[in-house]
């Protein structure tokens, strides 16, 4: 007699097993709501009286206003980039809207005074500006479309001179800081997209981390894209002085619509002497729907320095959003004994494209960087890491470690690596290891044999796939994303 | 096209009488590409770490063969030679009266004879399919202006019993000199052969080389093929070998960069069957100024095929050495297994390496893994052999001998095989401590 799975036809438990994949990958987008809300909107097109436009609804000290014109004249003379791994129909530059403000009667004296709508957009997203989440411990500032909400916590991290507000904020309270470090670590003139930022941004988050402070809580920002036609480009300044540390969350959702939205970002990081710095995304922008129409365009350059001996940066990322990514959180590592990390988890589903990765710049003595980049790819997506290790003729002992693992679920998926290395010192060890594969039969097998249906083996081995990444991320953090990855691949969630 | 290379259309028009049409089409395609593109500089991705357009603020001469003798090359000639079909090209160009053919079933046509004959079918299938994967102004120069070539016919289950030695001489004594050499082999179904090609220059002027090799092997067929380059410094090359695996076969490749100026050599390994087997060794070991660029594509187009990888580095002085492998699994091309391993060791602090491995991936159920380490000699190894009354420079040769071994292992044609281990024995006892 045969036994029952004897008996059951091979092309059943490949069928069973593609099934699952199959409602794994799709999942819905939960965020896709819009909130009503009237906004203050600039007039859609770009030239330079949008830059005086923003700068002086911004009410911005000259020095801004000419940093971002300067910023704008170079972007005209420069070229979108065409050498990432996506596709996508040219962007019309001027027929986004640059700047869109919620409108507010009154500036909110405290978090009581915000619209209440507003406030009811962030709780649907998860995220209380109510200090009924003193006990999570996180400080948030939210950002809807271009401008700052609201900021939590302020007091209590101002009594340790930590700042952390808007960015416009700090451009008036703290103009010295501001002029000090902005820009330097992304300089205006970088590339096409941080030119573009540079000249329009309209908010971000400022944080500056005093000398020998210690963060006593995770500092957040929550960004949202809300209003039609516009483009996000926010501006994200973070200064850990000498033996500071500080942990950075990042979170960002869209409404779902049928045109594609532009999101152009820049974050910078400055880690000074014994400095330890560690900024963690979740992003989750709106994808585009299942025949890849809408999404959002990201389009964001992030880059740290270790400026001091002994500092510390660590970017971990989780992927799941957008249309198309292009992001290369990035380190310097000039100070000596410094340490550059990056991990990430980029899940790309349906049409979506994703090309990222990072690029560590090994310049001081004893430098060290580890890079874990794990992708996975469903449906018609492509997912390609794109890395550059730099080892420089001055940086002795340079120690690098990175390490790509590509999943594909299904077969009509493309998973990509392209990691550059180039060493210019003989006493630097650089490592790179990358591997692309399927799950196998044999572990979907070896679940089934234990009583473990197909759906729950195929989200238990992609959790597993991903979890060297997800340990890196913060308590509060982690439990979010690792909702999002089981939402992005998962239909049975959410 | 800019000043600096305007020169070749005249050479072009010279050249257009007495061809062909299938390859005249060829031509006149490949010089409005190269018209078109020009030499790639630093901006092309595939050329961003090897300078090229240096080398065309020269004005090089396309030569004439006749300028050498069989006295002048009998000291290049590789070991074994007595019982080996000897090619010979000068500046680019076959040389019928300095070559020599052991092997009755061996065929040889000059391009042109066989682009016309009874083998018109084959050489217009596998002709210039190289320029399909490099889509760059030097391998349009070398179809555009490339003359006297050759064309290999091995044919159904011929073994070809003596190696073929294929010997690559530049005369420069006068003059700086462009040589073109193009070559195109079909292996039969169930054939075999081994081919080694070598590079020499003759005289201190510069010498580029500019080289497209292109492969058919048939179902069933074994390709053992060795390039084994120890030129002088003012000698550069571009050598391209482009091999199509059309059947299911078996094709094992090792290429020996030991010197020269700017070397770039493009191995395309495009698997078309089903259950093809393909192996890729390599090994650059460099000193003073030379730069060796291996740039390698492995196309998996039909699925169940087998890839594996292995190139070294060995860097010293001023080298640079840049590896860029690429492996492609197109859709169709499930069950691809493909493996790509690159370690370099730089022995100098001015020494530098640039390497590139790549993998995309179109395919679900594959499995594909590369690897890349840049290093240097381990130390408790160097201390074990010190420890032992060892010498420092003969603990690091013996080192560097076992770090190359895994590549040296893989030719199989046992004469050449001594010839390359002694050439890197004589290397290594030059190598600074």
């Amino acid at each position: 007699m045969k036994t029952e799975i004897e008996q059951l036809p091979q092309e059943v438990i490949v069928d069973d097993e593609r099934a699952a994949i199959e409602k794994a990958v799709l999942g819905d987008y939960k965020y896709g709501f819009v909130t009503n809300i009237e906004a203050d909107e600039a007039p859609p097109g770009l030239n330079e009286d949008t830059v005086r436009f923003i700068s002086a609804k911004k009410n911005e000290p000259e020095w801004m206003l000419e940093w971002r014109l300067k910023a704008y004249q170079h972007w005209l003379k420069m070229k979108e980039p065409d050498w990432a791994n996506i596709n996508y129909p040219p962007i019309n530059y001027q027929d986004i809207i640059y700047y869109s403000a919620p409108k507010q009667k009154i500036k909110p004296k405290s978090l009581d005074e915000i619209d209440p709508e507003l406030r009811r957009t962030f709780e649907k997203l998860g995220i209380s500006l109510d200090e009924q989440k003193r006990l999570s411990g996180v400080a948030v500032d939210a950002v809807i479309d271009s401008i700052s909400i609201g900021t939590t916590f302020k007091e209590q991290l101002g009594e340790l001179g930590i700042i952390f507000c808007s960015i416009s904020e700090a451009i008036q309270e703290h103009p010295e800081l501001v002029r000090k470090h902005l820009s330097s670590v992304v300089p205006v003139t970088d590339n096409f997209f941080a030119a573009l930022n540079a000249a329009v941004f309209s908010d971000g988050s400022f944080c500056y981390i005093p000398k020998g402070v210690r963060c006593p809580m995770e500092l957040s920002t929550y960004f949202r894209i809300n209003a039609e036609n516009t483009g996000q480009f926010e501006r994200t300044l973070i200064v850990a002085e000498e033996g500071s540390y500080v942990s950075y969350l990042e979170g960002c959702t869209a409404p779902m619509r049928d045109e594609n939205q532009l999101h152009a970002a820049v974050v910078e990081i400055v880690a000074m002497e014994n400095a330890e710095v560690k900024y963690s995304t979740v992003q989750n922008w709106y994808p585009g729907d299942k025949n890849g129409v809408g999404g959002i365009y990201n389009f964001v350059t992030k880059r740290g320095i270790c400026k001091g001996d002994n500092s510390k940066i660590s970017w971990t990322q989780v992927e799941t959003g957008s249309s198309i990514t292009w992001k290369y959180p990035s380190v310097i590592l000039k100070g000596d004994n410094s340490v550059g990390e990056f991990y990430s988890v980029a899940v790309t589903n349906n049409y979506q494209q994703a090309d990222t990765g990072t690029k560590i710049m090994h310049l001081g003595k004893n430098t060290r960087s580890r890079i874990v980049s794990k992708g996975i790819s469903a449906g018609f997506s492509n997912n390609s890491y794109r890395g550059l290790v730099q080892v420089n003729r001055n940086a002795e002992n340079a120690r690098n470690f990175s390490q790509c693992d590509s999943l594909l679920l299904g077969d009509k998926c493309g998973a990509h690596t392209f990691p550059y290395i180039e060493v210019k010192n003989n006493t630097a060890v650089v490592e790179h290891e990358a591997t692309t594969s399927k799950i196998g039969e044999d572990q979907i097998f070896y679940c089934n044999q234990r009583g473990i249906d197909t759906e729950t083996a195929v989200a238990l081995i992609i959790n597993g796939f991903a979890k060297e990444v997800m340990n890196q991320l913060p308590m509060e953090f982690a439990v979010e994303a690792q909702k999002l990855l089981a939402i992005s691949l998962e239909g049975s969630v959410g | 096209m800019n000043d600096s290379t305007l020169y070749f259309k005249e050479y072009f028009d010279q050249q257009q009488t007495g061809t062909t049409s299938v390859l005249n089409d060829h031509r006149q395609q490949a010089f409005a590409a190269f018209s078109q593109l020009g030499v790639p500089g630093v901006k092309h991705e595939e050329w961003k770490y090897t300078r090229i357009n240096s080398l065309f603020n020269t004005q090089y001469r396309l030569q004439s063969a006749d300028t050498l003798q069989a006295a002048d090359i009998n000291d290049l000639r590789l070991p074994a030679h007595e019982a080996a079909n000897e090619l010979v090209f000068i500046n680019g160009r076959y040389v019928a009266a300095l070559s020599t053919l052991r092997s009755k079933n061996l065929v040889l046509l000059p391009l042109n004879e066989a682009a016309e004959g009874e083998y018109a079918a084959i050489v217009d299938q596998h002709y210039g399919h190289s320029a399909d994967y490099l889509r760059d102004g030097i391998n349009a120069l070398n179809t555009a202006l490339s003359d006297g070539g050759i064309y290999l016919h091995i044919g159904k289950n011929t073994e070809i019993e003596h190696p073929v030695y294929i010997y690559h001489i530049v005369d420069a004594r006068a003059e700086a000199v462009l040589a073109q050499p193009r070559s195109l082999v079909y292996l039969g179904q169930n054939a075999g052969v081994t081919i080694v090609e070598t590079y020499h220059t003759i005289g201190n002027a510069d010498s580029f080389t500019n080289q497209v090799f292109e492969v058919a092997v048939e179902k069933d067929a074994r390709l053992e093929y060795y390039k084994i380059q120890n030129d002088v410094a003012s000698a550069n090359l571009v050598s391209t070998s482009h091999i199509r695996q059309t059947g299911a076969s078996h094709v094992n490749t090792v290429t020996i960069s030991l010197n020269g100026g700017i070397v770039r050599n493009n191995l395309n390994l495009v698997l078309e069957a089903p259950y093809c087997e393909g192996h890729l060794y390599g090994l650059y070991f460099q000193q003073g100024n030379s730069h060796v660029d291996n740039h390698t594509i492995v196309d998996n187009v039909a699925p169940n095929c087998l890839s594996y990888e292995l190139y070294k580095g060995i860097l010293d002085e001023q080298s640079t050495g840049v590896f860029n492998g690429k492996i492609f699994v197109r859709q169709p091309a499930q069950k691809t297994n493909a493996y790509q391993t690159n370690k370099n060791v730089l022995l100098s602090k001015t020494a530098s390496v640039n390497t590139k491995p790549q993998l995309e991936i179109f395919a679900d159920d594959v499995k594909c893994s590369h690897g890349c380490t840049v290093g240097q000699l381990d130390e408790e190894a160097l201390f074990y052999l010190r420890s032992r009354g060892i010498t420092q420079q003969a603990a690091q040769a013996l080192l560097l001998q076992g770090f190359a071994l895994d590549v040296l292992e893989k030719i199989k044609l046992a004469p050449i095989r001594a010839y390359v281990d002694s050439l890197i024995a004589g290397r290594l006892q030059f190598t600074q401590s």
